[in-house]
């Protein structure tokens, strides 16, 4: 024993008797992620195809959620069907309501009072940042940042306490119904509101100071996962993964509804590293450029709520006679932005109550579909960059 | 561009393609020939003067009165010329097809819009429209050994799924039947 040290190890070299030859050598290997995993973020398997490190290749498999949400709006009256719809979406409850009920009040050429439009935007617009928190806080816990997930989140309670003392709900809305909103605000909630965006403003500096130009996050995200804008389109991708390839596009600008054509606000869009201080490395179409379209958002998303708070003026917040309104026998398809992309319903009455066909296309099912093209010939620890990146939930994946 | 100038560029194109419009209603559409579908298809996304380049939906029909099931592809144009200008300007259209109810089969655009590739899925899931040329055409939201096909309307529900009891006290029936 006494003879073996550090000099001797020279003489054993790879020929040796010793040295077991295939110690590192790798085999393909079929690995399960998920189910049940933190960064899948729901109920999401990936089968991935693994060699060591790498990833050659990795398949969703959806459907865990699945109850044929499309099956329930055949068999229940449009203003019934709107608790549905914010169970499709629970990370955007209010942008959801508001896609199905402008799909209906499209189908029945129902007016929506000028109030409605405004508390509706409002609502749409804190939604966004409620969801984009989520987004970027658990996209920090993906990449083993802890801290800025409960700075979030600490700020979406407060969005979650001004949806409670407007409806009464924090998570499941049903706010937004057909023909208007379904109760106007309470007392001092303007303020309040004005309030939480005073307050808010500020926060989104921390967010970029701790999270965004953090040099490890920037590392494991940069130059990751890019997609082109090109690629995009073909797969159907839309909102902030569209925009971070560098295509302005939002259909609040392009079609716009509720009124959205009367606010000033801007489309962020990805970009290369370097200017504007965005830092070096990052490539338009990577993991960190989606992030940070969500962080330019949220300012916008805060001048548009300023606008409309002090354009509410004093009126009706619910068209008339929306109830047991018949549908024409006739069909519409309706995309609004939702924070995650174009949420679309297709909605065929047949002259009764009850929709003959209501087809939800989600944003989180279409963005989705790209990871198999994506996730190809990369390192394991980056499937959860782009995952986390792509922002799916899926309750509306699965529908 | 309005639906009119659309669809008589197809029209001018594929004479024989058309088989209905319906162009003065909320959602203008095409009915369209199953078997000129992908070649309509790809002249709408390739066209200089229309590229239909994003696929929006697939949204599948059960027409259970006429025996048929039907598809309807909403789509629309993104332009990507001048990237990073703000875009306010698009075009959207939708194209309609109608097959058997009893043997539904309808050219897969996967090749066209990879989107179309789960919206396929999809529609093959839960309606049982059968995509030809569809590269993987495999259930997609349901279970792989689920029994029929949730959205069509005269669907029943089974009653156990391997040996979960599915019934409920409230009853099943749907009101329209």
């Amino acid at each position: 024993m006494a003879e073996t040290t550090f000099e001797s190890t020279p003489d054993l070299l790879l020929d040796h008797d010793r040295v077991e030859q295939g110690d590192l050598q790798t085999e393909e290997l079929l690995v399960n992620m998920g189910p049940q995993h933190p960064s899948t973020h729901g109920v999401l398997r990936i089968v991935l195809r693994t060699d060591g490190e790498m990833v050659l290749e990795a398949e969703p498999h959806i459907g865990y959620l699945h109850r044929c949400a499309e099956k329930i709006g055949e068999s229940v009256q449009p203003y019934q069907y709107i608790p549905y719809t914010d169970r499709m979406d629970y990370i955007a409850g209010m942008n959801n309501n508001q896609a199905f009920a402008i799909a209906i009040e499209r189908l029945c050429g129902v007016e929506v009072p000028e109030r409605a439009k405004r508390i509706r935007v409002i609502m749409a617009e804190l939604n966004r940042i409620a969801s984009h928190l989520v987004a970027l806080g658990t996209y920090g816990l993906d990449m083993g940042a802890f801290t800025p997930f409960t700075w979030c989140f600490r700020e979406r309670e407060m969005i979650l306490d001004l949806f409670e003392a407007a409806c009464g709900a924090r998570l499941t809305y049903s706010y937004i119904t057909v023909g208007g909103v379904h109760d106007d605000l309470p007392d001092g909630w303007v303020e309040r509101c004005e309030e939480f965006l005073d307050f808010f403003e500020p926060k989104i500096v921390d967010y970029n100071n701790l999270l965004s130009f953090n040099h490890i996050f920037v590392k494991r995200t940069a130059t990751v996962g890019v997609i082109t804008a090109e690629d995009a389109l073909a797969f159907g991708l839309t909102g902030a993964a569209l925009r971070a390839t560098g295509v302005r596009w939002d259909l609040r600008k392009v079609t716009p509804y509720d009124g959205y054509e009367d606010y000033d606000f801007d489309i962020p869009i990805g970009q290369d590293g370097g200017i504007d201080g965005v830092p070096r490395g990052v490539v338009t179409g990577d993991c960190w450029s989606r992030y940070y379209v969500r962080i330019l958002e949220m300012t916008q998303s805060v001048r548009i709520m300023r606008q409309a708070l002090k354009r509410l003026e004093e009126g009706p917040i619910e068209a008339k006679k929306v109830k047991g309104i018949k549908l024409p026998a006739d069909e519409v398809y309706v995309e609004i932005e939702n924070p995650r992309g174009q949420l679309g319903f297709y909605v065929q009455g047949d002259g009764s109550a009850i929709p003959a066909r209501v087809k939800a296309r989600g944003p989180s099912f279409c963005n989705l579909a790209i990871t198999s093209h994506t996730c190809r010939d990369i390192l394991l620890a980056d499937v959860p960059a782009i995952i986390g990146s792509l922002d799916v939930v899926l309750g509306e994946v699965d529908r | 561009m309005i639906p009119e100038d659309i669809c008589n560029l197809i029209k001018a194109r594929f004479p024989d393609a058309i088989e209905a419009t319906v162009l003065d209603a909320a959602r203008p559409y095409v009915q369209i020939k199953a078997e000129s579908l992908v070649e309509v298809a790809t002249f709408l996304r390739d066209d200089p003067s229309l590229r239909f380049n994003l696929l929006r939906s697939i949204s599948s029909i059960d027409l259970l009165a006429d025996n048929k099931l039907a598809c309807a592809y909403d789509m629309m144009h993104v332009p990507t010329e001048n990237r990073g200008d703000l875009l306010t300007t698009t075009r959207s259209f939708a194209l309609r097809v109608v097959t058997d109810r009893d043997d539904p089969v309808i050219p897969s655009l996967a090749g066209v819009w990879r989107a179309a590739d789960w919206h396929e899925r999809e529609a093959f899931d839960l309606m049982g429209i059968r995509f030809s040329d569809h590269p993987d055409l495999r259930r997609i939201l349901c279970p792989d050994d689920w029994v029929g096909h949730p959205l069509r309307k005269d669907y029943e529900f089974p009653l156990e799924y391997h040996g979960i009891p599915a019934t409920t006290e409230y009853g099943l029936t749907n009101p329209r039947h």
